[in-house]
């Protein structure tokens, strides 16, 4: 056999195999990636799996469970590759939208737009999922960003709840540092929890129309508006007092929560999972206890923001292109109503299903909770509501504010150059 | 079936079987993960792309022009070179220096030191990333608790966190690991160099530094070039100890033109423009390559 010949049979014996590797899959079989790797939500995923399998005996569910980052990344190259898994962890947003757009996922509106399924949930918590009206994943845990703080710290230099104004929070701040204890721990490096403060405060200050018209592009100015700048110039005021642990800068989430955890650090701005990853990180494994409590975001004296709106996001499961009907039916079997009080037992997660949070038994996941069901407006976390390119430049801009390289105009200019060229 | 003679003096069956069994695997392979790979990032360099479905959007020359003057960019390369020259003027002399003394048959222990000084280079680049942002941790680290023998303990420099001592802070950690290697490649070297040779600069009353300079480095040619261009590539594709430690931030003070690569093409999902980075960071290494064989390697020959 000449090299030609060589190489033509090799061809023939590739395109026979290949589709053979690619398509084998018959349709009643359901590939389900997650990220809960911790033993407690890894049997409880298995058990619903098998739950499911019990009762359709012609569905075969493939469970790959994979860390968060290597969860992203394994994604992102099979997204490139045109071929996702059927179900899928996703945090919504700007991300779930460049899928969306791409044509990766499959669209459920038809099973969750006005149907039992989709009323079982809040309207509002679907928001976070819908690309161009049509919705693509379904939301089980949702939540929102607080404070939470070391109340027996608090208590040390006076303080028996957590205030709830921005001039008698900077006091609190104040009065820590001078006993000796820092403020806010907070993680520089890691960019977005900076970014939540910056956002925060620009949420009290120009309440709700800021960002929806700033999103939406009716604020012409966009990120450049005074409101965004003085949210920048406040949290400059705020880095001067020193609030943040020694070398903030270059500190990971990780260790945001282990000085928080560890009784070091007063409080952190973080989301509904901040408990768990505080007990994780702290030497005891415990974390705080009782000793810890999370409270709204304050109000600005003079800005436009009330305490009723906030700054959360939460996760869901998508749906890949080429998912089956048996896969969007499992994803129904998972958020019912016992499998989402199953959950939110073993894993804290805030359950979207409507009669779920009987599961919810901590007291501060109760208060997060009833803060999202009360809000009346909702922004998902900036860096997430925003293709990445864009969530990006905005942490960005956010850590060249704190490291003192930008000014505040500078980095908003940033943020809306980025913004535009989306 | 294939009856087709072959010309004699050519290969014969047996040989080009030979060669295609030994040959045929590994060029498949690099054609397949290096040739193909670097084609397709010349050709969405040239859009803007996210990765995902068709490419429809064609920029022509726009990310390169917006490489050209991207001040991260210009930050980036600036600290590739940076690392590039420290490695050369600071690494390089300290591995040599080590490796005659390791060498010195009148040094006891050469065996033990060789093992010694080459063990951080057997450490995988992550492990060493964590590592050592254990011992630059700002509340629990080592350099602070040294630190806090000598002075105030508040006082204590916060490395990973400070804009203006990261890069360095990386650097030690680079010569930390990989002077061991170059070590290595000095010690095979100074093997080859005729005892006799230094022994004779002895007795014709040579000092010490003057048969260093006359007949060990003259010697040590082909291992110095070899050390140097290692050096200098390894330079700009430096990322996993930069990543493991921070990820070029805060603010892109340890940024590397690699690591900017990643951030802009995956996880902003810029795959166009990661793209143009790419093959910019490909015609550099690929530039220094030719350069440096014409010019550096060739005269000696």
């Amino acid at each position: 056999m000449n090299i030609k010949g060589k190489l033509a049979s090799l061809a023939i014996v590739l395109a026979l195999v290949a589709p053979v590797m690619t398509f084998a899959a018959p349709t009643k079989v359901v590939e389900w990636w997650h990220i809960g790797t911790a033993a407690n939500d890894k049997a409880m995923f298995q058990g619903f799996a098998d739950a499911y399998m019990k009762l359709h005996s012609d569905v075969q569910i493939n469970i790959t469970v994979l860390e968060n980052e290597a969860f992203k990344s394994k994604l992102t190259t099979v997204m490139q590759s045109g071929n996702p898994p059927d179900v899928f962890q996703t945090w919504g947003g700007g991300v779930l939208g460049e899928y969306a757009q791409a044509g990766l996922l499959r669209d459920i509106s038809k099973e969750t737009k006005d149907t039992a399924w989709g009323k079982s949930m809040a309207a509002g918590v679907w928001a976070t999922y819908t690309v161009d009206g049509k919705i693509y994943a379904v939301p089980n845990d949702a939540g929102c960003i607080t404070f939470w703080y070391n109340k027996d710290l608090l208590a040390k230099v006076g303080y028996k709840s957590f205030p709830t104004d921005w001039a008698d929070f900077l006091t609190l701040v104040k009065k820590l540092k001078a006993a000796g204890i820092t403020p806010i721990s907070l993680a520089g490096n890691d960019k977005w929890p900076a970014m939540h403060m910056w956002s925060y405060i620009a949420l009290r200050l120009g309440g709700a129309s800021l960002f929806a018209d700033t999103v939406s592009g009716k604020n012409k100015a966009g990120f450049n508006e005074a409101t965004w700048v003085k949210a920048g110039t406040m949290l400059n005021e705020l880095a001067a007092l020193k609030p943040f642990q020694d070398g903030f800068l270059g500190a990971t989430y990780n260790d945001e929560a282990a000085l928080v955890g560890n009784g070091v650090a007063a409080m952190e701005l973080m989301g509904q999972w901040a408990p768990n990853v505080q007990k994780d990180n702290s030497s005891s494994k415990a974390g705080l206890g009782d000793k810890l409590a999370a409270a709204p975001f304050p109000a600005i004296k003079g800005g436009k923001g009330k305490v009723t709106e906030v700054i959360g996001g939460g996760g869901g499961f998508a749906l890949g292109k080429n998912a089956s009907d048996a896969a969007v039916d499992f994803v129904k079997f998972l958020t019912n109503v016992e499998n989402m009080t199953t959950w939110a037992k073993t894993s804290g997660i805030l359950a979207t299903t409507k009669g779920a949070e009987v599961g919810i038994t901590d007291p501060n996941a109760k208060m997060v909770k009833a803060l999202v069901d009360k809000c009346t407006f909702f922004q998902l976390y900036l860096d997430q509501a925003f293709p990445p390119a864009v969530g990006g430049a905005v942490n960005d801009a956010v850590q060249t504010i704190l490291a003192g390289t930008a000014t505040p105009t500078q980095a908003c200019a940033a943020i809306q150059s980025a913004f535009v060229a989306k | 079936m294939a009856k087709r003679s072959i010309p004699k003096g050519s290969l014969n069956r047996a040989n080009f079987l030979t060669l295609a069994i030994l040959l045929g695997p590994a060029l498949i392979l690099f054609t397949a993960l290096v040739i193909v790979p670097v084609f397709e990032a010349a050709i969405f360099s040239f859009y803007k792309w996210n990765g995902f479905g068709p490419m429809v959007n064609f920029r022509g020359f726009q990310n390169y022009i917006q490489f050209f003057k991207d001040a991260i960019v210009h930050k980036a390369l600036l600290h590739n070179l940076i690392i590039a020259v420290v490695s050369l003027v600071v690494e390089l002399p300290i591995a040599m220096l080590l490796a005659v003394i390791v060498c010195d048959p009148k040094f006891k222990g050469a065996v033990f030191f060789r093992t010694f000084f080459f063990l951080p280079y057997v450490l995988s680049e992550v492990i060493t990333g964590v590592l050592w942002q254990f011992i630059y941790h700002p509340q629990y680290g080592l350099v602070r608790a040294i630190w806090g023998l000598f002075a105030p303990i508040e006082t204590a420099p916060t490395l990973m966190g400070n804009t203006t001592t990261l890069l360095w802070a990386i650097l030690v950690v680079i010569i930390w690991k990989y002077f061991g290697f170059h070590m290595t490649i000095y010690i095979a070297g100074l093997q080859d160099i005729p005892r006799e040779q230094i022994e004779a600069a002895t007795i014709d009353g040579a000092s010490s530094w003057q048969t260093f300079i006359s007949v060990t480095l003259p010697g040590m040619r082909t291992s110095i070039q070899l050390s140097v261009f290692f050096a200098i590539i390894g330079s700009f594709q430096l990322f996993d100890i930069v990543w493991a430690m921070g990820k070029g931030d805060p603010v892109n003070a340890g940024e590397t033109i690699v690591t900017y690569m990643y951030k802009i093409g995956l996880q902003r999902f810029n795959i166009g423009y990661g793209g143009t980075i790419a093959v910019c960071i490909f015609l550099i290494c690929l530039f220094f390559n030719v350069f440096y064989q014409k010019i550096l390697v060739r005269e000696d020959d």
